[in-house]
C-alpha cells in the first residue's frame, strides 16, 4: 500500500525527523480559514496528494507567494486531474530555501535478499537519468537484516555523499529514522527525494512509503480510519475489484481471463495474445481459491463490460477443480449471463469439476489452447 | 540421484491439521512420500491420515529422528515462526507453501537459514517433486513421470502446465522445483541451477520465469559464463502484462533495465538458451536441446 506523502512526513515527523511546516487540506474542507489558521510564512508549495510517480512534472506541485494566491491555487489542483486522477487532499507547505538536494532511499534488494540504501548527491526530478548515466554517482549500501543499520553506517554513507560537521549527523540521524520506519512499517519503500540540505540539517522535502500488503494484518492503523481515502493508478473497475479483495488489473482487449495463479494468468493473457485475442484483464484467483471467491471473479467479469467473452484457466494444485466448477456454476445461474464462456480444467479434482460444468451446459476442456481457439470462434 | 529431494525423505508437515495441511498429507502419502509426522501447536497427540500429530518439532524430531525435510502449510502470521522453528530443529531442506508472509520476516528467515546451511524452497510456492521417489508439495502428482528433464519455475500452476505438457510428449522429468513467486524467496534460479548441473539424472533443464526481478538475467549470465553447461529451455510469463507496479525511483534505479519481458528473452537466447513463445513449444525445443 501506498501511503501519500503527507502521511509519511507525518511518520517521519512522529520518529523527530523535522519536515517542512504545512497545513493538510482534505476535499470539502474551507481552504481559505484552514490556511489562515495555519499561519504560514510565504510563499507556499502546493502539492497535490495523489499516488502516482511524476507528480511535479504533471503539473501537481506549485508555488504560491500569498494567501490569496494559495487559496486560488489550492482549489484549482483540487479540480486537476493528476495521470487521470483528482486528488482527495493538498498539502501546503512553507517553502524550504536550500542548497543542494540529496536523494536517500531505503528498499529491499530482492536478488540479494537485503534492504538495500541508494543514496546520491545528486537528488531530485531527474535521479532516474542520473542512475542510468552515471550509475557510479549513486551509493549502494546493504544492510543485514538481523543486525540494522548501525550509527557508523549511516555516518560512513552520508561521508561518502560528501557531508561533514553537523550535517553529517544530521543526515545520518535522519537515515537512521528512515531504517526503524522501514522496519518498523513493513516497508517495501522508503524514499526522500528531495531531501533538502539546508544550513547544517537536511529536511525531506518530499517522502514516500510503501507499506507492503501482506504486513497489513499488523498495520491495521494504516488501513482503518483513513483520512483521505486511498486511490492509486487505479481505474474504476480496478477500484471495485480492490474492494473485493480481487486481484484484477484492466487492458485494453476484450477477452476476460481468469486464472490461478500469477504465472499461469499471465501465460493465459500471453495465449489469447498468440491465437490473435486480446486480453481485457488479469484476474489471478490465486492458490486454494474456494467456489466461493471463484464466484466473485466470474460475476465480476461478468458485470465488467470490457469482456465480451471470457477464458478461465486453472490449473489446480491447491486448487481444487470442484470448487472453481461450483463457483462458476453459481455465477452464472445467478447472472443468468449471456456472454460466451470457456473453460479450462486441470489437475486436482478436475473429473469432477468437468462433470459438474458439464451438467451445468459449460464447455470444459483440459487442452488450454483448444479453449483459447474456440473461445475465439465463438 | 535428483536434486535436494529423492526417497530418501522423511518428511514432517507442520500445519498439518489444517484445511490444505490435511488435504495435501493425503495426497503426497499417496504419492508414496513418506511423511512420518506432523506439527500443530495444541494438537500434539492427534493424528492425521495415521500421521502422528505433535506440538513441536522438537517433540516430532525426538520421536522420529530421521525427519529430514519440513513443509509448512502454516497460515502467513505464524508461518516464520514455524520456518525458523524447523531451523532450530536441523532439519536442512524446508518447503514453505504458505502464501502472504510479510516480505521482511521472509527476507530474515532466508538469511537465518542460509546461516545455518538449510535451504528453504519459496515461501508461496508448489514445492518440489522427484517424478516415482517423492512430492513434497502441492502439485498434482499424476501429471509427472520419471526422466531426463528438470525443470525449475517461479510459478506454480505454469509448472503443472508445462510439466504435464513434457510428460505427454514422452519428456520425463528428474526434479521438478516451483521456487514461489514471492519478490524474495529461498532458493533461487541459479542456485538450483547449480545443483541440477552436479546431477546425472538432469540432461536438460526447463527454466520457467516471469517478468520482474532479475533473475532470469542472472540465470543467463550463468549460462554465458559456462557455469551451467547443460541446454536450457525457458519459457517467460508476461509478455502481455502491464510493468510492474513501481517501487518509487528506487526499482527504477535498482532494476536499471531489466525485469521486462524483453530484457529476460534477450538475455536468454544471447547466453544460448532456447526460448519457447507459447507454454507448447516447451517440449519440440526440449526435443531438439536433447537431439532427440
Amino acid at each position: 500500500m501506498k501511503l501519500y506523502e503527507f502521511e509519511a512526513k507525518q511518520i517521519l515527523a512522529g520518529y523527530g525527523v523535522e519536515v517542512p511546516r504545512g497545513v493538510l487540506i482534505v476535499k470539502g474542507e474551507d481552504v481559505k480559514s484552514k490556511l489562515s489558521e495555519a499561519g504560514l510564512r510565504y510563499p507556499v508549495v502546493v502539492k497535490s496528494q495523489v499516488l502516482v510517480a511524476g507528480r511535479g512534472k504533471a503539473g501537481g506541485i506549485r508555488k504560491a507567494g500569498s494567501l490569496e494566491e494559495a487559496v486560488k491555487l489550492v482549489e484549482e489542483l483540487f479540480e486537476k486531474p493528476i495521470k487521470g486522477i483528482k486528488p482527495g487532499a493538498i498539502l501546503v507547505e512553507e517553502a524550504v530555501e536550500h542548497e543542494k538536494e540529496l536523494y536517500v532511499s531505503i528498499t529491499i534488494d530482492r536478488s540479494e535478499r537485503k534492504p538495500i540504501i541508494l543514496a546520491s548527491e545528486y537528488g531530485g526530478v531527474d535521479i532516474e537519468e542520473i542512475a542510468r548515466e552515471r550509475p557510479e554517482s549513486i551509493i549502494r549500501y546493504h544492510v543485514d537484516p538481523f543486525v540494522g543499520l548501525r550509527g557508523f553506517e549511516a555516518r560512513a554513507i552520508g561521508k561518502r555523499l560528501g557531508l561533514r560537521g553537523r550535517l553529517l549527523l544530521s543526515f545520518a540521524n535522519t537515515l537512521m529514522v528512515m531504517y526503524r520506519v522501514f522496519e518498523a512499517f513493513d516497508a517495501e519503500l522508503v524514499e526522500s527525494n528531495p531531501l533538502a540540505v539546508v544550513g547544517e540539517r537536511v529536511v525531506p522535502l518530499d517522502a514516500r512509503i510503501i507499506v507492503d500488503d501482506n504486513s497489513l494484518f499488523r498495520h491495521k492503523e494504516l488501513v482503518e480510519g483513513r483520512k483521505v481515502e486511498q486511490r492509486g493508478e487505479l481505474t474504476e473497475w480496478e477500484v471495485k475489484a480492490r474492494e473485493l479483495g480481487l486481484a484484477f488489473v484492466e487492458l485494453d482487449g476484450d477477452i476476460g481471463v481468469i486464472g490461478n495463479g500469477a504465472g499461469l494468468t499471465m501465460a493465459t493473457m500471453d495465449l489469447v495474445y498468440h491465437y490473435g485475442g486480446r486480453p481485457a484483464n488479469f484476474l489471478d484467483i490465486g492458490g486454494g481459491a474456494r467456489a466461493e471467491l471463484v464466484k466473485k471473479a466470474v460475476s465480476f467479469l461478468i458485470d465488467f463490460p470490457k469482456a465480451k467473452k471470457i477464458f478461465i484457466n486453472v490449473f489446480g494444485g491447491i486448487t481444487r477443480g470442484d470448487e472453481v466448477a461450483r463457483g462458476i456454476v453459481e455465477a452464472v445461474r445467478e447472472k443468468g449471463s449471456k456472454k460466451p464462456f470457456a473453460v479450462r480444467l486441470s489437475g486436482t479434482r478436475e473429473e469432477e469439476g468437468r462433470r459438474l460444468l458439464k451438467e451445468a451446459g459449460i464447455e470444459a476442456f483440459s487442452d488450454p489452447v483448444e479453449a483459447v481457439k474456440r473461445l475465439l470462434e465463438m | 540421484m535428483a536434486v535436494l529431494l529423492d526417497s530418501g525423505a522423511r518428511v514432517l508437515v507442520q500445519g498439518i491439521t489444517g484445511r490444505e495441511g490435511s488435504f495435501h498429507t493425503k495426497l503426497m502419502l499417496e504419492y508414496g512420500t513418506k511423511i512420518v509426522a506432523g506439527v500443530t501447536p495444541g494438537k500434539g497427540g492427534s493424528s492425521v491420515h495415521g500421521v502422528p500429530v505433535y506440538d513441536s518439532v522438537a517433540e516430532a524430531m525426538s520421536e522420529h529422528p530421521d525427519i529430514n525435510t519440513s513443509i509448512v502449510f502454516v497460515p502467513a502470521p505464524f508461518a516464520p515462526d514455524a520456518v525458523y522453528e524447523a531451523i532450530d530443529a536441523g532439519i536442512k531442506l524446508i518447503v514453505v507453501i504458505t502464501e502472504g508472509i510479510p516480505v521482511h520476516d521472509t527476507m530474515r528467515f532466508i538469511n537465518y537459514a542460509k546461516a545455518k546451511g538449510a535451504v528453504i524452497i519459496g515461501p508461496n510456492c508448489p514445492g518440489i517433486i522427484t517424478p516415482g521417489q517423492a512430492k513434497v508439495g502441492i502439485m498434482p502428482g499424476h501429471i509427472f513421470k520419471p526422466g531426463p528433464v528438470g525443470v525449475v519455475s517461479r510459478s506454480g500452476t505454469l509448472t503443472y502446465e508445462i510439466s504435464a505438457l513434457l510428460t505427454k510428449a514422452g519428456l520425463g522429468q528428474s526434479t521438478v522445483i516451483g521456487i514461489g513467486g514471492d519478490p524474495v524467496v529461498g532458493l533461487t534460479f541459479t542456485e538450483a541451477m547449480k545443483l541440477y548441473q552436479q546431477d546425472p539424472d538432469t540432461e536438460a533443464l526447463v527454466l520457467i520465469g516471469e517478468i520482474g526481478g532479475d533473475m532470469e538475467e542472472r540465470a543467463a549470465a550463468m549460462i554465458e559464463k559456462g557455469e551451467f553447461k547443460k541446454p536450457v529451455v525457458a519459457y517467460i510469463a508476461g509478455r502481455t502484462a502491464p510493468r510492474e507496479k513501481r517501487m518509487g525511483h528506487a526499482g527504477a534505479i535498482i532494476m536499471m533495465g531489466t525485469g521486462t519481458y524483453e530484457s529476460k528473452v534477450k538475455a536468454l537466447e544471447e547466453a544460448g538458451a532456447l526460448v519457447a513463445r507459447t507454454p507448447f513449444e516447451v517440449p519440440e525445443l526440449v526435443k531438439k536441446a536433447l537431439k532427440r
